[in-house]
C-alpha cells in the first residue's frame, strides 16, 4: 500500500478575539526562485546565505522612477546615493543608467571616481569633509554641498589658492510638517540661517552658488512634505534673483523616499501604504512648476534617492538551522541570517518566505539569527510554516543599506551575487576568508613566538 | 500519556476541553494522535502506527511526536501521571 | 411599492460596551421601506456579539485584518462575493477605511459598490491635519500644535494659556493646569502611542455630535445633531438626544459644500458658552449612535447604500428634535458548536 504525504501534527489555541485560520493568509507564498534561477541552484553555487541583486529589478525601477519625473519637469537629472549600496557593480548599474554619484565620504568620492564618474559628475554631501577632501572636490569641479558655516568658512579660505571657483550648493533644512524635524543637517530656513548663508556665498570671490540641497527626512510616506519643501527652496531661488541677479542652476530635493518594507509598529503593510514615484514626482515637479521662479529659468531637478530605487532589486537568501520551542511553548527558528548582515531587521518587519513547497499549517513563531546574542531577532513574530534544517527561506527588500552597514561579526560577510538581464550569474563581492582579515592585523614581535599554548 | 477525558474532538479539528473552556485547533495528523491517545496508546504504539501509515522517516516522526505531546502537556490537556 | 433586494456587507459588529456601528446601521437598513437586505456580516473576531444576532445578520464571514495586506485581504472579499454576490459594503471602523477607499476601483469591477470619503479627504482631517483643515476650510478649531521633544514643551507658554488639552497621537487626552502637569502626561502619551502628542488649546463648553451625509457634489442629504446625556468611562455615549441648533446644520452643511465630502460623517463640535462652536473631530464613517437618526427620520444607511448604487436623492429636511437613545447590553446565549463551526470555516 503506498504511503500518505506525512504533515507534521499540530495544534493552535482558538483565542476568543484573535482569528486564526481565516484571519492568515489563504496559502503560505513560495519564493522558490529569484529572476529564473532557483534559489537552491543560488545556494549550492555560492553558499547560505547569500544576498542576490537582480539587474532586472534594478534597472526597471529606476527606469519607472526617471519615468516619473521626466514625464512632468524639463530637467531631471538622477545621482546615485553611494551610502544605499556602493559595491562598484551595482553603482555601474546606476552610472549606466545616467546617474551620477551622490557620495557623503573622502572614500565614497575616491570609489566614485574609480567606478569611471568624471569629477563634474559627483555631488559631494556631508557634514565630514577634510580640506584635502574640499581640495580636489574643487579642483575636479565636482558639486560641494556646505552642511555647516564652519565649512563654508573652510571653503572661502581654500578657494583662495585653487582654481577653478568652487562650485557650491547649500544644504537646507526646514519645518515640511513632518517629524522628526531634521534640523541637525545644513542650515535652518525658517531662522533666516540659509539666507545668512546664501548671502555670505554671494560675496564670496571663488565661491559659485549653483544650487540648492533638502533632505527632509526617511522614509517619508507623506508626498506632501516634499511639495512644502520644494515650495520654500524655489522662494530662496527667487529670493537670490532678486537680490543678486543671480539664477540657481539645479535644486536637490536629496531622497528619503519610502520603500515597500513594512515600518515596525505600522499598523498597515509598507507595499499598501509607500506613495508610488508618481505620488512623490507630482507632489515636487507641481511645487517648482507653480513656483515664482520664471519658466525659462527652471533649476534643474535633481534627485538623490537611494532606498526606492534599490531596495526591491536585493534578496537575502538564508537556510534554517534549528527549530526550537521557547518555555513559554512559543515556536522558534535559528536562521543563519543574523541582524549583523540583515541591519534594517532592526526597523523593519521583514517579509520572509520559504523557497520550498512546505507545510500549509502555519504557527506563530519567532525568527532567530545564529549569532551568539539576545539581540539577534529577525522577526519576533511571523506567521510561519514549519521547516526542516536545512531548508532555504528569502528575505526581499533588503537591497538597500544592508550591503553598507553590515557588521564582520564572528564569521565572514557572504557572497553578493547579481543575475544579469540575461539570467547569468556573477559574483560581485567574495564572502570574506581569514587571509583578509590576517592582511588588516599586525601582531607585536614579542607576541610572535609560534605556538603560545603546548599541545 | 492520557488524555484527560471528555476532551471533545471533531473530525474537522475542533477540540474542546470542557475543563477550562479553551478551544483547539488541529490538523489531521493530529487528530489522529489524539484519537490514539483516546484510545489509551502508548506513545511507541502510535509511533508504529504513524510509521506505517505516512511516508515519514522515524527520527522526523519521533522529534514530530515528542513535540506535539510537550504541546498537550503545555496546555494541560493531559493527566497527570 | 415593492422593495429592492440587496446583498449589504457591514462590517463593525462588535455591538460591545464599545460598540462599533454595524448594527446600528443594520437595524436602520431592516428598517428602510425602499430596501429589502440580505446582511453579510464581516467580522474580524470571532466573539463579535452580531455575529451571533439572529434576525439581524444573515449570514457572517470571518475577515482578516488589512494588516494582513490589501492583496489578501481583497482576496477574502472576492471569495465572499462569489459566493453572495454583493451590491454594497459599509465599512464602519477606522482602522480599515484606508484600505477600503484604497481599493474602491477594484471593489467596482467585481460590482461592490461603496460610498466613501476620497483619500484627500480622509488625510486632511487626520487629527494631527485638523488644525489646516479647519484654516482652509474657515471652521474654527481650537489652536493645536504638535510636540515631539521637551524643547517645545518648554516653548509652550508663549503660545498657550492653561489649562491645555494633552492629546496621544491615536487616543486618550488630559486636562493640564500647568508645565508640569504637560511634561506628565506627554512622557505617559508618548509611551503609549508614540510621537507626535498633541497640545490643543481647552476650549470650555458643551460637546455635541452631527451625523451627516454628503452626496460627494457639495449637498448634504442628510444631517442630525445631538448632544450626549450621558457618558460611560470609555467616554462613549450612554444616552443622547436630538437637538435643535440651526448653527450646528449651518456647519455641517458649509463643511460638506466646501470639502464636497462624499459618504457618512460624525462631527465632534464643543459650543462655548458665548456662543461659539469650535470643531475638534471628525470621524470619516457612521457613527455607532446613527440609529438615533434613524430613529428622528433619517435613515442615513438606506440613504448611503442608494447613493452608493448611484441613485439621486433628495435631501432629508427635517427630523425629529427630543428623540432620545439609551444604551443597554444584554447577554445573549451561543453554544460552543456556532464558535467551532465559525473557527473551523471562517463562517457561520
Amino acid at each position: 500500500m503506498e504511503k500518505l504525504r506525512y504533515e507534521r501534527p499540530i495544534i493552535n489555541k482558538i483565542k476568543a478575539g484573535v482569528p486564526d485560520k481565516y484571519g492568515m493568509q489563504p496559502k503560505i507564498p513560495v519564493k522558490s526562485e529569484i529572476d529564473g534561477i532557483p534559489v537552491k541552484e543560488i545556494v549550492e553555487k555560492y553558499g547560505s546565505p547569500v544576498f542576490v541583486i537582480s539587474e532586472k529589478t534594478l534597472r526597471e525601477t529606476f527606469q519607472k522612477a526617471n519615468r516619473a519625473f521626466q514625464s512632468r519637469y524639463p530637467k531631471v537629472q538622477f545621482a546615485w546615493s553611494y551610502k544605499t549600496n556602493y559595491l562598484d557593480a551595482v553603482c555601474r548599474l546606476y552610472h549606466d543608467e545616467g546617474s551620477w554619484a551622490e557620495v557623503v565620504s573622502g572614500f565614497e568620492y575616491d570609489k566614485a571616481l574609480s567606478n569611471g564618474v568624471p569629477g563634474n559628475k559627483i555631488i559631494f554631501n556631508g557634514p565630514d569633509k577634510t580640506d584635502e577632501d574640499l581640495k580636489k572636490a574643487i579642483e575636479n569641479g565636482s558639486f560641494i554641498h556646505v552642511d555647516h558655516f564652519d565649512e563654508l568658512y573652510s571653503l572661502i579660505r581654500i578657494s583662495q589658492n585653487t582654481t577653478p571657483k568652487a562650485k557650491v550648493a547649500i544644504r537646507v533644512n526646514m519645518d515640511t510638517g513632518i517629524y522628526p524635524k531634521w534640523d541637525r543637517f545644513g542650515f535652518n530656513y525658517e531662522n533666516g540661517e540659509a539666507w545668512n548663508a546664501i548671502n555670505r556665498i554671494m560675496l564670496a570671490e571663488n565661491l559659485e552658488l549653483v544650487g540648492l540641497h533638502t533632505h527632509i527626512g526617511t522614509y517619508m510616506m507623506t508626498a506632501n512634505a516634499y511639495a512644502v519643501a520644494a515650495s520654500k527652496l524655489a522662494e530662496l531661488a527667487v529670493r537670490t534673483n532678486k537680490k543678486f541677479n543671480h539664477s540657481i542652476k539645479y535644486i536637490d530635493m536629496g531622497g528619503g523616499f519610502a520603500s515597500k518594507n513594512t515600518l515596525k509598529g505600522a499598523y498597515l503593510p509598507g507595499k499598501d501604504t509607500c506613495p508610488s514615484f508618481d505620488d512623490y514626482a507630482d507632489a515636487i515637479t507641481s511645487a517648482l512648476i507653480n513656483s515664482e521662479i520664471a519658466p525659462d529659468q527652471l533649476p534643474t531637478l535633481f534627485l538623490e534617492t537611494g532606498r526606492a530605487l534599490i531596495d526591491d532589486a536585493g534578496y537575502l537568501i538564508g537556510s534554517v538551522l534549528a527549530n526550537k520551542r521557547l518555555s513559554n511553548a512559543r515556536r522558534a527558528k535559528i536562521l543563519d541570517i543574523g541582524v549583523n548582515i540583515l541591519f534594517t531587521s532592526f526597523w523593519y518587519e521583514h517579509e520572509v518566505y520559504p523557497a520550498q513547497e512546505s507545510s500549509q499549517q502555519t504557527e506563530d513563531t519567532t525568527l532567530y539569527g545564529p549569532l551568539c546574542m539576545n539581540i539577534d531577532v529577525i522577526r519576533e513574530s511571523i506567521q510561519f510554516p514549519t521547516l526542516k534544517k536545512g531548508d532555504l527561506v528569502v528575505i526581499p527588500r533588503v537591497g538597500a543599506y544592508n550591503m553598507t552597514q553590515w557588521m564582520q561579526f564572528i564569521t565572514y560577510r557572504p557572497n553578493v551575487v547579481l543575475i544579469d538581464q540575461n539570467k547569468k550569474m556573477h559574483l560581485i563581492r567574495k564572502q570574506e576568508s581569514l587571509k583578509v582579515f590576517k592582511e588588516q592585523e599586525l601582531v607585536p614581535e614579542f607576541l610572535l613566538n609560534e605556538k603560545p599554548l603546548k599541545a | 500519556m492520557k488524555l484527560k477525558s471528555n476532551i471533545a474532538i471533531s473530525e474537522n479539528g475542533f477540540m474542546f476541553d470542557p475543563y477550562t473552556g479553551d478551544s483547539y485547533n488541529l490538523n489531521n495528523t493530529g487528530v489522529e494522535i489524539i484519537k490514539h491517545l483516546k484510545a489509551g496508546k502508548t506513545n511507541e504504539e502510535i509511533l508504529a502506527e504513524l510509521k506505517q501509515k505516512y511516508d515519514v522517516d522515524d527520527l522526523s516522526l519521533e522529534q514530530n511526536l515528542y513535540d506535539f505531546i510537550a504541546m498537550l502537556s503545555h496546555y494541560d490537556l493531559l493527566e497527570n501521571a | 411599492m415593492e422593495k429592492e433586494q440587496l446583498n449589504i456587507a457591514v462590517t463593525g459588529l462588535n455591538n460591545t460596551d464599545n460598540p462599533g456601528p454595524g448594527i446600528p446601521v443594520i437595524r436602520g437598513l431592516r428598517e428602510s421601506d425602499k430596501i429589502d437586505p440580505r446582511i453579510i456580516g464581516l467580522a474580524y473576531e470571532n466573539l463579535e456579539p452580531g455575529i451571533y444576532m439572529k434576525g439581524l445578520v444573515d449570514k457572517t464571514y470571518q475577515i482578516p485584518y488589512p494588516k494582513i495586506g490589501s492583496d489578501i485581504f481583497l482576496e477574502r472579499i472576492k471569495y465572499i462575493n462569489d459566493k453572495e454576490k454583493l451590491d454594497v459594503i459599509i465599512p464602519n471602523l477606522d482602522a480599515e477605511l484606508y484600505t477600503f477607499i484604497k481599493a474602491e476601483k477594484e471593489l467596482s469591477g467585481l460590482g461592490i459598490h461603496t460610498f466613501l470619503p476620497t483619500l484627500e479627504q480622509f488625510e486632511e482631517r487626520s487629527k494631527s491635519n485638523l488644525y489646516e483643515f479647519g484654516q482652509k476650510y474657515g471652521i474654527k478649531v481650537p489652536f493645536s500644535k504638535s510636540v515631539t521633544s521637551f524643547l517645545d514643551i518648554k516653548n509652550l507658554v508663549h503660545e498657550f494659556d492653561f489649562p491645555v488639552l494633552v492629546k496621544g497621537k491615536f487616543y486618550d487626552a488630559y486636562l493640564a493646569y500647568n508645565l508640569e502637569q504637560v511634561i506628565g502626561y506627554y512622557n505617559k502619551l508618548s509611551s503609549k502611542w508614540g510621537l507626535p502628542v498633541i497640545v490643543q488649546e481647552f476650549i470650555r463648553g458643551t460637546e455635541v455630535n452631527v451625523v451627516a451625509l454628503g452626496d460627494g457634489e457639495g449637498e448634504t442629504i442628510a444631517a442630525v445633531p445631538m448632544r450626549k446625556q450621558y457618558i460611560t468611562d470609555k467616554g462613549k455615549a450612554w444616552g443622547g438626544i436630538t437637538i435643535q441648533d440651526e448653527n450646528l446644520l449651518k456647519i455641517t452643511r458649509d463643511l460638506i459644500r466646501k470639502t464636497k465630502w462624499r459618504g457618512a460623517m460624525e462631527l465632534e463640535i464643543i459650543k462655548t458658552s458665548g456662543g461659539q462652536y469650535y470643531l475638534i473631530e471628525i470621524n470619516p464613517r457612521i457613527p455607532a449612535w446613527v440609529y438615533l437618526a434613524v430613529a428622528a427620520g433619517q435613515n442615513i444607511p438606506e440613504a448611503l447604500v442608494l447613493l452608493a448604487l448611484g441613485r439621486k436623492l433628495k435631501p432629508f429636511n427635517s427630523y425629529e428634535v427630543g428623540k432620545m437613545f439609551i444604551r443597554y447590553s444584554y447577554d445573549m446565549i451561543g453554544d460552543i458548536s456556532q464558535f467551532e463551526q465559525l473557527s473551523m470555516n471562517g463562517e457561520l
